[in-house]
């Protein structure tokens, strides 16, 4: 942990997210009013950052074409858009630890049938399947969660399964099952907790690239809805007043990439800090 | 060796079948249905019951399978329910431009990110190394969209240099044969340059992190001792040995960047495929998305299989291991 904070992309990872998760947790407090809330549309809209409206509220990333404060609408996406990410990754971590962890394991006609459906998975086009789940429900950000874990796990899959693979023939394993351990608590005690660390760095990695296509399928209509804000609608709904109000567009869109390019830096530092340890998955990770 | 590609090729013949045949179930399956879109909310149950008995809808979703599997491998694939097209026809004008932007964005992400990586890898540590990684991971965090719609801020709002949407002017069927080329090249310009900075962004830091990965095996040390100028260690010995990965990243990131063309085709109105799936998804078309899915699949399996040749004729040991079954 010091040696990942140590490095210095580690610590600007770090302390980026800690920033966007407690902007995000404690939205009340850093703004003042609600995400929907606006006065008079017509003396209110388009007002550039850094301005005072008419009522004699500041607005330090101006307002849409509602009149409703972008920063406001920021903080309040921000809980949307990073509990998307978060909790889609988490289904993905857990779909694939299962897959990977019982192929990896058990190996057999079992093994080779989860590594067949894994690879299938792998080549069906994600977005056409995006598309077709996000089309059967009402869209919504539990529907998106949903979609975006269960086409996320591929990777996670093939990624634990090859540790697993690598871990079974440890002696400490052999150690356990010659003790009497059953199988089941061999995988789960032994082997699974010592895989967790390439786990842990995919899922950071594995964020940034959830928010990512949150926010493609909420700029598609096909996420979650307004008046909810999150930035993927926020980017669709400033497209269209690009042209006099750029700053509805590109505020939601800068948090994004800085957001992204956290988890990278972050999980980054951490494969670094400990590639001494594990051999196989480094390079799967880059 | 023949025999393991001709493996190969039928697994990969499953794989196709095995996703076209998801995507039939799960699309029938979705609520939803187009012959009450297409007739619309005055249409009596007389009505769409004949136009579902018209189009064969009516039919069991098995027998309807078969019908559309036996027509496809036929090359037949129908009329769109929603524009009464051929859906043949709507394909191939939409393909040449997806697949046009995609092979361009390809090359020129990867000449540009080979390059960089190369750079920054010869260079590890110093100040150019960490300043194209600032680029490098910054690129490969920006959203297409989101990218292309600040392009076409800057370019086509600010400067007034280049055309926002579309794959060539309203007036392009009346200009002679180089006014039409530049059109097309200025309407190509924005779409593919979002698509290439991000995809220099992630090729870049990979090259980076294979070539590093190379730079420590002794065999480069070897030929550092016998006094081999680094030029010639890092194109010989070191390149050769990191476009392995690199070759298997092109493989696999055919379906990445399927996905972010949508998108991108969506941001700038590209007649692409993109487009036409998006909409026939949300019209429940479904001649036309069951046709750009199972062209889609064959494009992306087409390309793995392609990457594993590409690899067998970069790396000798491989050949015939990696086009063999995969190990058990």
């Amino acid at each position: 942990m010091t040696r990942v904070l140590r490095d210095r992309r580690g610590l600007f990872g770090a302390v980026i997210l800690l920033v966007a998760v407690l902007v995000a947790v404690l939205a009340p407090l850093v703004t003042s009013g609600a995400p929907g809330a606006s006065r008079d549309v017509v003396t209110t809209r388009f007002q550039p950052p850094f301005t005072t409206d008419a009522y004699g509220a500041f607005h330090p990333l101006g307002t849409d074409r509602l009149g409703r404060d972008v920063w406001t609408r920021l903080v309040y996406g921000a809980r949307v858009s990073l509990g998307v990410g978060v909790l889609a990754v988490l289904l993905s971590v857990a779909i694939g630890t299962l897959v990977g962890g019982a192929a990896g394991f058990w190996g057999g006609p079992l093994g080779l049938a989860l590594l067949g459906v894994t690879d299938f998975a792998l080549a069906v086009p994600r977005v056409v399947l995006l598309l077709l789940l996000a089309a059967f429900w009402e869209p919504s950000a539990a529907l998106v969660i949903v979609v975006l874990g269960a086409t996320g796990w591929m990777s996670l899959a093939r990624l634990v399964h090859g540790e697993v693979r690598g871990l079974a023939v440890r002696p400490f394993v052999e150690g356990a099952i010659a003790l009497g351990a059953s199988r089941r608590r061999v995988l789960w005690r032994h082997v699974l907790p010592n895989a967790m660390t390439p786990i842990i760095v995919a899922a950071a990695l594995g964020v940034g690239n959830t928010i990512v296509l949150e926010a493609g399928l909420s700029f598609l209509g096909l996420g979650v809805q307004p008046p909810t804000p999150s930035w993927g609608n926020m980017i669709a709904s400033g497209r269209d007043t690009i042209v006099n109000a750029p700053w509805v567009a590109a505020a939601p869109g800068l948090a994004l990439v800085l957001v992204v390019v956290a988890c990278t830096l972050l999980g980054d530092a951490v494969r670094d800090a400990i590639s001494g340890q594990s051999s196989s998955f480094s390079r799967q990770l880059s | 060796m023949l025999r393991a590609l001709a493996h190969r090729v039928l697994t990969a013949g499953a794989v196709v079948l095995g996703v076209v045949t998801l995507t039939f179930f799960v699309l029938r399956l979705a609520p939803g249905e187009p012959v009450e879109r297409l007739l619309g909310p005055t249409a009596t149950p007389a009505q769409l019951a004949a136009q579902r008995r018209a189009l064969g809808l009516d039919q069991p979703l098995p027998a309807q399978y078969r019908a559309w599997l036996a027509r496809s491998v036929r090359g037949d694939w129908g009329e769109s329910i929603a524009t009464g097209r051929p859906v043949a026809d709507m394909l191939a004008r939409a393909w040449p431009s997806t697949v046009g932007l995609v092979g361009l964005s390809l090359v020129l992400s990867y000449a540009f990110g080979i390059a960089v990586g190369m750079l920054q890898a010869s260079r590890s540590g110093t100040r150019v190394d960490t300043a194209l990684s600032v680029g490098t991971v910054t690129l490969f965090a920006i959203p297409g969209y989101w990218l292309g719609l600040m392009l076409v801020m800057a370019f086509s709002y600010g400067l007034r240099m280049l055309p926002a949407f579309g794959a060539a002017g309203l007036d392009a069927d009346y200009l002679s044969g180089w006014a039409r080329l530049a059109d097309r090249l200025q309407h190509l310009a924005l779409p593919l340059a979002t698509l290439v900075l991000i995809g220099v962004g992630g090729t870049a830091r990979f090259v980076r992190g294979a070539m590093l990965d190379v730079l420590t095996q002794p065999f480069v040390v070897a030929a550092r001792g016998r006094g081999l100028p680094d030029v010639l260690v890092l194109r010989r010995h070191v390149l050769r040995n990191a476009l392995i990965p690199v070759v298997t990243l092109l493989g696999l990131s055919l379906p990445v960047l399927f996905t972010g063309v949508v998108f991108v085709e969506a941001v700038f109105a590209w007649p692409g495929v993109g487009g036409v799936l998006v909409q026939a998804v949300q019209a429940r078309d479904y001649p036309v998305v069951m046709a750009a899915t199972t062209v889609s699949a064959l494009l992306v399996v087409a390309g793995n299989l392609l990457a594993d040749v590409l690899v067998a004729a970069v790396d000798p040991r491989l050949r015939a291991r990696v086009v063999g079954p995969p190990p058990a």
